[in-house]
């Protein structure tokens, strides 16, 4: 096994991941808990099957991915922002009604339960599944899927916005004491609402990943993956730079755990855990003090 | 004369609380108005208006002969009008100069331009000598600090109009003389400042001219030349209440005698450790005798907070004793130490002595639920007439047993917690922290009362309270702590201000130590 070999598919692997995780610091950071990235990226990962299918454009099908997430997250917006609903109850019933509502459209828009006809991708030569043969060239060809490129761009952006712009001061404001921020004249519905959005746009551009690297899309598809990348911003405690790197970890733990499965040499089960056990030893505080925006979740007035 | 703000007629309705009736105010420019009125009584809801955070339900709010009536802060802020909140509103985790700059933050193209915020707010800083480094973040100033950066916060938004909400509740003496200091610059240099408050010394010594509330309502108003605190008082409570340190209770001593001698409550060499300091409580020792109250004074963060949470078991010991009568109750828990006679009214009722979203009925069987249970379960009739009872004997209101904590006043809250911790138990040591810190005149004359009666009835109290006039209002015996030690005990007559001051602010400590 290669080294190249192995740094690419953790790229690819981590690519959802850190588009979710651009968008769940983006939101947490300013107060709302992202426990939708799940639902987001999925609705998201149907919407752009659905576009990249029927316009054969795969550039449309991350709009439409990206739409798909932005709709989500208006959703939840609009109920934990506009309406003050809870943010955990809420955030577990977008989840499963994502699940839902793809399957109903999956069987409405293609007659089927488990998935959906092939759908254009980013193709590109010489690296196509199963046939992931090493040397620099696969690696430069897996940065010809540009949502590769996109994704590595994508929490260097989160931090920039958060800590190089003026919204973004307001947003680490609205995150940390809404009352303060509302006392001089920010509007934190406004703040939040831009936030949820955009982190609906970020889970989108995730899900849209996954269903095109796929040229499907199936049920259920992103199984889990959301969470996880909910994991890697607590785990990298709302820091773009840790979370980044707590999203290359995730993903190179998977990857060696695929690698592995031919040895037999520990269940797949535990690598898979990784991710989960690692934020409950964060949260605990064993690895320095976890400390969560201290308005998350929080609703204001 | 110029009006720099006028309400009239202002109403406000929050669900079934009227916070504002018929409230009116008027303030005259370039002149320090202080609005006074127990808590409760609708001032800052009335100032919260005039800052644009809520419309008024009826009335008429003016700024310089402009109608403004239910205007947005951003709009208030750009008419000159700046609040300073009770509750500091700052962002912890941001600097100085972001917290300052928020909401009208200076650009560099896309970007936020920090260097032009510093810039800025050093300006800002040398024009009105209110100094703080810009760059450091908030989390680690000082309160007085943090009163500075808020006052510059609104200076900053072009403020000619000050509105400031109690702000002397977290300061030092000399911290208030700044304050007062600033205020009076600020006038001078064309400003006008409205003062809330409810401490009467403060009214008299700074302001001008008075507004009393009462109940949501405007009561009246005076000229501060020829008032006096007891007047005011009369005004803001509606009837005659005696003042703290009006009366002496130096000669209580005398009878005390004949219960004295039997120690309550005694700590020996006690000290608790930190990850900070050396020791948070240093090598502590002093005992209190049944039927006295001693009274330890000191600045905030000497040690005090500790000491109390070491007796009351809600922190860990590193060496010493504390024993209650003569039992050792070092290592007991908590409940066994409630159990065996130990009363404690915290510090922070919101952090220690309430569950807010309790109800009143709740919070007062809170730690006394083992008494009130049969097996597994509450009896809930028995936690209805204890409510009953404890509301009826400590005048709390709104009388109703359901009434979550968190609508209470903070002189109502304080009453349930001291309701709890006198009636709820057989105790024969009180550990009394801040006993009356946020809490209205009125409440803070009942429970001085109440715990004279405790005293009287054989009580041994510990006071602890950063109030020095509380202090030696109520105790028997005066302490001071600073760095962790009990530095000097004295008997009440021979403790003053003068004798006190420089044991508390540690300029005595060079010299013996005349712990007991």
């Amino acid at each position: 096994m290669s080294i190249l070999a192995f740094l690419i598919q953790t790229l690819r692997i981590a690519t959802p991941y850190l588009f979710a995780a651009s968008g769940g610091v983006l939101s947490e950071r300013a107060g709302v808990i992202a426990l939708t990235l799940e639902g987001w990226m999925l609705t998201g990962a149907f919407c752009a099957a659905l576009g990249s299918f029927y316009s054969g454009s795969p550039w449309l099908g991350v709009l439409a991915g990206v739409g798909g997430g932005v709709l989500a997250a208006a959703l939840h917006a609009l109920a934990t922002i506009r309406y003050r609903a809870d943010q955990v109850v809420l955030g577990i019933a977008i989840n499963l009604m994502s699940v839902g509502i793809t399957r109903f459209f999956l069987r409405l828009a293609f007659d089927s339960s488990s998935n959906s006809p092939r759908v254009p991708g980013f193709d590109w030569a010489g690296a196509t599944e199963g046939n992931t043969t090493a040397g620099l060239g696969s690696l430069l060809a897996s940065f010809s899927n540009p949502l590769v490129l996109v994704a590595l761009l994508s929490l260097p952006t989160v931090w920039w916005i958060l800590y190089r712009t003026p919204y973004g001061l307001r947003l680490r404001a609205v995150g940390e004491k809404p009352e303060a921020a509302a006392s001089v004249g920010v509007s934190v519905a406004r703040v939040r609402w831009l936030a949820v959005l955009g982190a609906g746009a970020f889970a989108g551009m995730g899900g849209a990943y996954l269903a095109l690297e796929q040229h499907q899309f199936t049920d259920s598809m992103t199984a889990g993956r959301g969470f996880i990348a909910l994991a890697a911003v607590i785990f990298g405690q709302w820091e773009p730079k840790r979370v980044a790197l707590a999203c290359l970890l995730f993903a190179a733990a998977e990857t060696f755990q695929i690698r592995l499965q031919g040895l037999q040499l520990l269940p797949s089960q535990f690598v898979e855990m990784i991710p989960y056990v690692l934020t409950i030893i964060a949260v605990a505080g064993i690895v320095g003090r976890s400390r969560q925006p201290a308005a998350l979740g929080r609703v204001t007035e | 004369m110029s009006i720099a703000l006028r309400a009239t007629g202002v109403r406000k309705v929050f669900g079934d609380c009227v916070a504002n009736r018929n409230a009116s105010l008027e303030v005259a420019a370039g002149e320090i108005h202080a609005v006074v009125g127990e808590n409760g009584a609708g001032k800052s809801t009335l100032m919260r208006m005039i800052a644009g955070m809520y419309a008024p339900d009826a009335g008429r709010l003016e700024v310089n002969g402009r109608d403004v009536t239910g205007w947005s802060t951003r709009e208030a802020i750009a008419a000159g009008v700046g609040m300073v909140h009770q509750h500091f509103m700052l962002i912890p985790t941001l600097t100085v100069a972001e917290n300052l700059v928020l909401g009208q933050e200076p650009r560099a193209g896309m970007q936020f331009d920090r260097a032009g915020a510093e810039a800025a707010v050093r300006a800002l800083c040398d024009r009105t000598g209110l100094v703080v480094d810009p760059a450091r973040r908030v989390a680690d100033l000082t309160v007085g600090e943090l009163q500075r950066v808020e006052i510059l916060k609104v200076l900053f938004r072009g403020a000619k109009i000050l509105i400031l909400d109690e702000p002397t509740a977290v300061l030092s003496p000399p911290e208030v003389t700044e304050l007062w200091k600033v205020l009076r610059s600020l006038v001078k240099s064309g400003g006008t400042v409205v003062l809330i408050t409810h401490k009467l010394d403060e009214v008299i010594e700074v302001s001008q001219r008075i507004t009393v509330m009462r109940a949501g309502e405007t009561v009246g108003h005076m000229e501060t030349a020829g008032a006096t605190p007891a007047a005011i008082a009369r005004m803001m409570v509606g009837r005659e209440v005696k003042l703290v340190g009006d009366e002496r209770t130096a000669g209580r001593m005398a009878q005390a005698a004949g219960t004295a001698e039997h120690t309550a409550l005694s700590v020996r060499s006690l000290t608790v450790a930190s990850s900070r300091r050396p020791n948070e409580v240093d090598q502590l020792s002093f005992d209190v005798r049944a039927g006295e109250i001693l009274g330890i004074a000191g600045v905030e963060g000497n040690g005090q907070t500790e000491l109390i949470e070491a007796i009351a078991g809600l922190r860990p010991v590193a060496s010493g004793s504390v024993r209650l009568g003569d039992t050792d109750i070092t290592a007991w828990t908590v409940r066994q130490r409630a159990d065996a006679g130990l009363s404690h009214i915290p510090e922070d009722r919101h952090r220690r002595g309430l569950v807010l979203e309790y109800s009143i009925a709740d919070d007062l069987i809170l730690g006394l639920q083992h008494r009130f249970s049969r097996g597994l379960a509450l009896v809930r009739d028995r936690i209805g007439r204890n409510a009953e009872e404890r509301i009826a004997q400590f005048d709390v209101r709104p009388a109703t047993a359901a009434t979550p904590a968190r609508a209470l006043s903070g002189g109502n809250q304080q009453k349930v917690v001291i309701a709890r911790e006198l009636r709820g138990r057989e105790f024969s040591v009180l550990l009394a922290v801040q006993p009356t810190r946020g809490v209205d005149v009125g409440a803070i004359e009942f429970i001085h009362a109440q715990l004279r009666a405790a005293r009287d009835a054989g009580k041994a109290i510990l006071l602890v309270s950063a109030d020095l006039v509380e202090v030696l209002a109520l105790a028997d015996r005066v302490g001071v702590m600073y760095g962790g030690k009990l530095v000097v005990t004295l008997p009440r007559a021979e403790a003053s201000a003068q004798v006190l001051g420089p044991w508390m602010t540690g300029a005595m400590t060079g010299g013996a130590h005349v712990a007991s």
